[in-house]
């Protein structure tokens, strides 16, 4: 862990600190080479998978979910894409999990650094690396194989990245709620199983939201873990244009201020609790 | 390197079978020590498999067949997937967390012990809760087997328990190379979860949905589909995509003795050439 030795002064330095431990982050997940080269090639299989069996389906229902082809075989690849960055499978906090079971949370506590926007700024340097280093080659394949709706003007794509920026941001406070649970919880085991299915399920991974029948996909895409995946595929695969792509922008932040600040509640009242064994 | 010699043969074998009854009875009674904890893992393994069948019969909400398969005919092929798999992830799943012991050095303390690294590997962390995954894929499969268009005859009858083991056999040389792998490449788990999990996720679909050249991989290439596709084929009736001849369809116990065989060898092979981390 990266510790910035000039700790005590507050104020502008903070800043700075909190994107060092960003950038550490991000290098630190960039070391593990092999374990993303394996991560891509598990991608792009599961990439091929998936993108048949949708064309299967569009083949058989030509304008499901509002989706052209095309646009639904993009948000296959974006699904891929974007499985490891917005943390759809868990991970990345696994570390503040066994922290707080340990005890040695306790320690951290002590820090002058903030525990959530410590996590916070560490989860965007993973999600950065896992964007680039896990991202862009299944994508790239994808688009290779197949006939995928790809935005060709930057502003599209400069939009597709808030919206990945604010996906990853709420991704991580329902990850970190879950993470603070282990204050409460013996073996936090269940409800990240818990919390990492309902992720699956109605980020869009398994099923674009948009094909849910009825009421069940008008609610699904009202839940944050809509704004995780479903909002960002939709703003590039150009489901959402214009005026609706700054109301999915503004859905994913409300959503992620909300649970931002949840987590704090939250990690005030985990933190009056404290009681290291031993005193 | 003794414990990685074949030995004097049946002997063994024996003691293989001996050492991985006793660590699995270990593992499942410590799980069962937390009954609890363990129902909700098991529920939430169950769950996590639900997720696929409810995004198939989300799919068949809009349709009536899926590259011309009917969702019966889809449950079978997602149902005989399924418990193949599931059987060998509960029986030698623990084998893909070979990685990790490399990595911290913890191999070489089963080297030490009297017994068949391979026995003890794979019963090594024993996960009981992964019935959860046999259970859902047997309750799909059961739920297919009245409603699939067969004229069960006494050798269509036989054909399903035998699929399941054969497809289990396959499935678990597939567990044993990709582990075997890891020998040389501790952080690639990943890689494998593309043929054991990505392999269920497109066997459950029909062949017809996929690319040629795909079908023809996991046929000639790593022969997955012998696992349920050709013999599903043959019970309901239906042309194979390849146009293979018919006896090929019952080909499932060679192609599982002859990946058996393989996989052993690469695990022999894995185990000679391993060389400890060090002091």
């Amino acid at each position: 862990m990266l510790w910035p030795s000039d700790g005590n002064e507050a104020g502008g330095k903070s800043v700075v600190w909190y994107l060092a431990v960003a950038a550490g982050s991000f290098r630190r997940y960039a070391t593990y080479r092999i374990a993303t080269v394996a991560g891509v090639f598990t991608n792009t299989v599961f990439g091929f998978i998936v993108a048949f069996t949708y064309l299967a389906l569009w083949h058989e229902r030509p304008h499901l979910g509002g989706y052209d082809q095309a646009q639904a075989l993009a948000f296959v690849w974006t699904g891929q894409a974007l499985l490891a960055s917005t943390g759809l499978m868990g991970g990345g906090l696994d570390e503040l999990q066994e922290r707080i079971r340990s005890g040695d949370i306790a320690v951290d506590l002590y820090r002058p650094a903030d525990l959530q926007l410590w996590w916070l700024a560490a989860d965007l340097g993973r999600a950065g690396l896992q964007l680039i280093g896990r991202g862009v080659a299944p994508m790239v394949v994808g688009a290779l194989a197949f006939p995928l709706a790809l935005p060709g003007d930057p502003l599209t794509w400069g939009g597709f990245l808030l919206s990945v920026l604010l996906g990853v941001v709420v991704g991580f406070s329902l990850r970190y709620l879950v993470a603070l649970a282990s204050f409460w919880l013996l073996d936090g085991a269940g409800l990240a199983l818990i919390s990492g299915l309902a992720c699956m399920f109605f980020s869009g991974m398994v099923l674009p939201l948009r094909v849910f029948p009825g009421a069940l996909g008008e609610i699904a895409q009202l839940l944050p873990w809509a704004a995780v995946l479903q909002v960002p595929a939709d703003v590039l695969v150009g489901a959402r244009s214009g005026g609706a792509v700054l109301r999915g922008l503004v859905f994913q932040a409300a959503w992620g201020g909300a649970l931002l600040a949840l987590g704090r509640l939250v990690q005030a009242a985990a933190t009056r609790k404290v009681v290291v064994h031993g005193g | 390197m003794a414990s990685g010699e074949p030995g004097d043969g049946g002997g063994r074998v024996a003691q293989g079978f001996l050492a991985y009854r006793l660590i699995v009875r270990m593992w499942v009674r410590s799980a069962l020590a937390y009954r609890a904890s363990f129902l909700m893992m098991a529920f939430g393994n169950f769950a996590a498999n639900a997720l696929d069948f409810v995004a198939i019969m989300l799919m068949f909400s809009g349709i009536d067949a899926l590259g011309g398969f009917s969702l019966p005919e889809v449950a079978f092929l997602y149902g005989t997937s399924g418990v193949s798999l599931g059987l060998t992830d509960l029986l030698l799943g623990s084998i893909e967390g070979l990685g990790r012991r490399v990595r911290d050095g913890t191999l070489d303390v089963l080297l030490l012990r009297p017994a068949p690294v391979f026995a003890q590997v794979a019963a090594d962390r024993f996960a009981l809760r992964r019935l959860g995954r046999l259970t859902q894929a047997v309750l799909v499969l059961g739920w297919s087997l009245p409603r699939i268009p067969v004229d069960w005859t006494v050798g269509r009858v036989l054909m399903v328990p035998l699929m399941a083991v054969c497809g289990a056999a396959i499935f678990a040389a597939v567990f044993t190379a990709g582990a075997a792998f890891q020998f040389w490449a501790q952080d690639a788990a990943e890689v494998q979860n593309s043929f054991t999990y990505g392999g269920n996720a497109m066997l459950q679909y029909p062949p017809t949905v996929f690319a040629r050249e795909l079908v023809r991989g996991v046929t000639f290439l790593v022969p997955l589909a012998f696992v349920n596709w050709l013999p599903a084929l043959w019970l309901l009736g239906r042309p194979d995509p390849l146009g293979l001849p018919g006896w090929v369809d019952f080909l499932g116990p060679v192609v599982a003795a002859l990946m058996c065989t393989g996989a052993g060898l690469a695990w022999r092979l894995g185990l000679r050439s391993y060389r400890s981390t060090g002091s």
